[in-house]
């Protein structure tokens, strides 16, 4: 059970080894401390194998927020769990590319079905 | 706070949040484009967290210009230590905090007017504006 504090960042479940997290609109630096924080214990009491990161509440991501997700993809892998981002909008993909952050080190899928399936069938990386 | 301006104060990682939903509701104001959009307001916490890292306070001030064809402009200001070298600043890659060095210069390609007067130990402002389509 997520400690009270813990609470409003954002909810995190897990289904068959698959740790998934959606990502809330106004995360401070502290919610995304606890979330980390949060994300890490999960993958390790539920000896997950696989992370999903649901950023479709996510009007826009900035180099902050990129530099969070990234964070939590590098964590994730550590712990030898593969993430894959889900849920991002057209707008949001079009701004990262101008704004030259392409998360080239984070996987993504269009949703969570699909990263769901390509964790399950342990399907490699797609490579540039 | 009269129709189709908006003034945020920034004091705490928080107030970004409220800088974002400002530009996201003066952008809603002019019927901008939904990547218009998401480009100013991405523009806006860039520019809103810079003044929170490094100067520590701030204000950012929103108003709709124009007739036929509206835009948004965001004035951000601050008192804080200003930047001693903007061309380097706006460079991608210079980073004087954590970050990724992407925040100026990616600000500035985000939005259609970008203007930045700096004054070493004075303080720095931000000019932004967006067209909505």
């Amino acid at each position: 059970m997520a400690d009270l504090q813990d609470f409003p960042s954002s909810p995190i479940v897990t289904i068959t080894g698959c740790v998934i997290v959606a990502i809330r609109d106004d995360l401070d630096d502290s919610a995304v401390l606890a979330l980390q924080n949060q994300l890490v214990e999960e993958i390790d009491r539920k000896k997950a194998h696989g992370v999903i990161i649901d950023i479709s509440a996510l009007e826009i991501v900035d180099t902050f927020t990129g530099r969070m997700l990234a964070a939590m993809a590098e964590m994730s892998r550590v712990l030898n769990a593969r993430t894959i981002l889900v849920g991002m909008r057209p707008a949001v993909a079009m701004t990262l590319v101008e704004l030259g952050m392409t998360l080239t080190t984070i996987e993504t899928a269009l949703t969570a079905d699909r990263a769901m399936m390509m964790i399950a069938e342990k399907k490699p990386p797609k490579t540039l | 706070m009269s129709d189709g301006e908006w003034t945020v104060s920034l004091r705490k990682p928080a107030d970004v949040a409220l800088a974002r939903k400002a530009a996201m509701s003066a952008m809603d104001g002019i019927g901008a484009t939904a990547i218009r959009r998401t480009k100013f307001v991405t523009a806006v916490s860039e520019i809103a967290r810079n003044v929170i890292v490094h100067a520590g306070t701030g204000v950012i001030h929103f108003k709709i210009v124009g007739f036929a064809s509206q835009s948004v402009v965001a004035e951000c200001r601050d008192h804080g230590p200003g930047i001693p070298d903007v061309a380097k600043a706006l460079q991608d890659g210079f980073t004087t905090a954590r970050g990724m060095g992407l925040g100026l210069g990616g600000a500035k390609r985000l939005v259609d007017r970008f203007e930045i007067v700096t004054e070493p130990g004075r303080g720095t402002t931000v000019v932004m504006e967006a067209k909505g389509r």
